[in-house]
């Protein structure tokens, strides 16, 4: 009797075991597992993430002070100039492929579809984690959605779109997580969903894609007159959809060179077609943005403010954004992957400038000389970023992201909600 | 066939639901021509009488129980530098400032401007900045999240944050003594002001005031009041004999009230949440064939 039992149990922890093995520790015993770990890129990212969370416990115990250099005039600094501003219109990728796919039916992209909407929850994610790491009341980052509200602010909107947005992209990306763990009827529950979930993306990606460009319509005499423009909101949506192209087109490559492993066949073996389909809607969508920022500085008669400092970094920016186009409709009728991924790289260095530019360099642009990138703040934003990335990658080795699993292979999507059942 | 028609319907209706969640409904800070509060209040400051003694920034600190400055208010070597209000070595929720300008040495009194459709207002996204009926912008530390949003639009760089409090950063600015006016007492810094250069009263009597001494005097005072039209309008008005564009006033602001600049975007928010879903809901009808494999299934599921 009492050896059944004891069979019994050692069979039980055998299955917890190896279950959590299986999941967490990519089929490894612990003890392996952490030695897998062992290598230089994480042992440098390592020493940054401590540091920068112990320049994070500072700024919770002493005030923002201790970490950032914004002051009563520059009340903003990297942590929202990178974390929200141009950490946002990276993670369009997840609206921008999910309409493509679901919306559009071009299954060409849908190998690359779920990690778009996986960079794309992780980017909003930890825009979240920027922004209460920057609020000087962060515990009541919750007010805004139920205790008092202003809806005279485009904040306001920002703050409950994004919000509204993290929890559709969790709802999107939370199928792969039942696939991992075998968890079936939740996984067909949110497929099921998934053209309303799209909707839903479009929705509030338009528009709080655009109010991070209207929040600073407020602030015309700051931004510097290059930038700030009544075109403004629109010019941000335009970049955030470049942005979330030219995002999957160089994550894509990143894990074609480091992450093999946990990815498929068909994932690999479908990204130079989907690259090169990707560069000519950038080459679209940029050649319609430099059209449009010419529409802007001309329509806010800007075009005086070329000489200087601003003006030259004006230049440089827009050059990036000229070129690029160019270059991608270069690649495509090249078939050059490699030059559509290189434009891919100039216009996200564009965006990047273009953000900063607007929200962070040019801010105070009357008030003379700011100081600049502070370098406590510098190790924080960074060593936020590295953690993004570990995330990404801890997800990316356990869930069928950049591969599909093989109990699901061939299950089509089956709408609960499909709008033709409504002309049937 | 019937329960998925319905199905429709509801997620239908849930997509109206999600559009009217951005409604945003019209307010005083959502300024639909709105042309100030009656009787609201507002200060006068002559810049011809300032003498610099620094009394209303001793005053103002007493009024709102500030702590003690590094500098007493008597010091007038912090003439000096120019300086911004409620910064740690000020103390105050205002600050005096010299210029000398063709010889002339001119004083100028820097505090929040209590806009009459101020930016700060409509960019709080708590609403924790109100304008009140009576006149003061004034600030709800219970809700403030801290976001300094404010501190970004206000054209005057006026809201200051605490940066080395942990625990309790509250936004610093004039309140002009809403405490005190509630009680029917004139705001601390027009009270000390030994030469009159500062007066509280009903802004549209101010206008008149300022006006009158113009008028009386013109040779004295330039032909401008600052503040009767900046931004919309300005609670806290200036009368000065020098350009106020040599007194560090902001001269680009226009006369428009800045909650106008973001007015255009906030509309079309409800046009987008309502009509995209059908927009969208068409393409995807048109991208799909009649007859799918999948269909089959669904066809199954009946």
């Amino acid at each position: 009797m009492t050896g059944m039992i004891e069979t019994e149990d050692l069979r039980k922890t055998e299955t917890v075991e190896y279950w959590i093995n299986e999941l967490f520790f990519n089929k490894l015993s612990i003890k392996d597992y952490v030695k897998s770990l062992i290598n230089p890129f994480n042992i440098i990212a390592g020493i940054i993430v401590l540091v920068g969370l112990a320049f994070i416990f500072m700024r919770f115990a002493f005030g923002l002070e201790q970490v950032t250099d914004s002051s009563n005039t520059q009340a903003w600094g990297l942590l929202l100039g990178v974390g929200l501003f141009v950490g946002v219109p990276f993670s369009a990728s997840g609206f921008v492929m999910g309409t493509a796919v679901y919306i559009f039916g071009l299954k060409k992209y849908q190998p690359v579809v779920t990690n778009a909407i996986l960079l794309g929850f992780l980017g909003y994610l930890f825009a979240v984690v920027f922004l209460m790491t920057d609020l000087g009341r962060p515990w009541r980052i919750y007010y805004p959605m139920i205790l008092s509200f202003g809806p005279a602010s485009v904040m306001f909107l920002v703050a409950w779109h994004v919000t509204l947005y993290l929890s559709v992209q969790a709802l999107e990306f939370s199928t792969s997580a039942f696939e991992w763990l075998g968890l079936r009827g939740l996984r067909k529950l949110i497929v099921g969903a998934t053209l309303v979930l799209t909707v839903a993306g479009i929705m509030l990606s338009t528009l709080h894609q655009s109010a991070l460009g209207a929040m600073f319509l407020l602030a015309p005499g700051k931004v510097h007159p290059l930038w700030w423009s009544s075109y403004m909101p629109w010019l941000f949506f335009v970049s955030a959809l470049a942005a979330g192209l030219v995002y999957v087109i160089i994550v894509s490559k990143l894990t074609q060179m480091f992450m093999r492993k946990s990815a498929d066949e068909r994932y690999l073996g479908s990204l130079d077609e989907i690259t090169l389909g990707i560069g000519k809607a950038c080459s679209l969508i940029l050649f319609t943005y430099v059209g449009l920022r010419l529409a802007s500085i001309s329509y806010e008669d800007a075009w005086g403010y070329l000489n200087g400092f601003y003006g030259q970094l004006f230049i440089v920016e827009f050059v990036l954004f000229a070129v690029a186009p160019i270059m991608f409709f270069y690649g495509v009728q090249k078939k050059s992957v490699g030059v559509v991924q290189f434009a891919a790289l100039g216009t996200m260095i564009a965006i990047i400038l273009n953000r900063l530019n607007t929200v962070y360099i040019t801010f105070n642009w009357q008030l003379g000389h700011h100081e600049l990138f502070y370098w406590k703040e510098v190790i924080v934003v960074i060593s936020i970023l590295i953690i993004e990335v570990l995330v990404y990658r801890w997800i990316v080795n356990r869930m069928p992201v950049l591969r599909q699993h093989p109990d699901y292979i061939g299950e089509d999507l089956i709408f609960f909600f499909d709008p033709r059942l409504m002309f049937k | 066939m019937k329960m998925n028609r319905r199905d429709f319907i509801k997620i239908g209706g849930s997509m109206v639901a999600m559009s009217l969640l951005g409604t945003q409904p019209a307010s005083s800070a959502g300024t639909h021509s709105f042309t100030g509060y009656p009787d609201r209040y507002g200060m006068l400051s002559d810049l011809t009488r300032c003498i610099g003694c620094r009394r209303c920034e001793g005053a103002c600190n007493k009024a709102n129980n500030l702590p003690a400055p590094k500098t007493s208010f008597e010091d007038t070597s912090v003439f000096e530098e120019k300086r911004r209000p409620y910064v740690a070595d000020v103390q105050s929720y205002t600050a005096v400032n010299r210029f000398e300008v063709d010889g002339k040495t001119v004083y100028r009194k820097v505090q929040c401007m209590h806009c009459e459709e101020p930016a700060c207002v409509s960019a709080c996204l708590v609403g924790a900045l109100q304008k009140t009926p009576d006149g003061p912008v004034t600030w709800n530390d219970k809700v403030c999240i801290g976001c300094r949003y404010c501190m970004t639009a206000c054209p005057f760089y006026i809201p200051a944050f605490d940066y080395s409090s942990a625990f309790d950063p509250k936004i610093q600015k004039c309140f002009m003594c809403n405490h005190r006016i509630a009680k029917g007492i004139v705001p601390a810094c027009a009270e000390a002001c030994p030469v009159e250069a500062i007066t509280f009263g009903k802004r549209s009597s101010l206008i008149k005031l300022a006006w009158t001494r113009i008028w009386g005097e013109p040779d004295k005072y330039i032909d401008h009041i600052y503040g009767e039209r900046e931004a919309g309008g300005t609670g806290w008005l200036y009368i000065s004999g020098v350009p106020f564009s040599k007194l560090d006033f902001q001269m680009d602001i226009g006369t428009t009230a800045y909650p106008e600049l973001t007015k255009d975007f906030l509309s079309i928010v409800n046009l987008t949440l309502i009509s995209w879903p059908a927009v969208f809901g068409g393409i995807y009808l048109m991208t799909k064939k009649e007859k799918q494999p999948h269909d089959e299934e669904m066809e199954e599921l009946k």
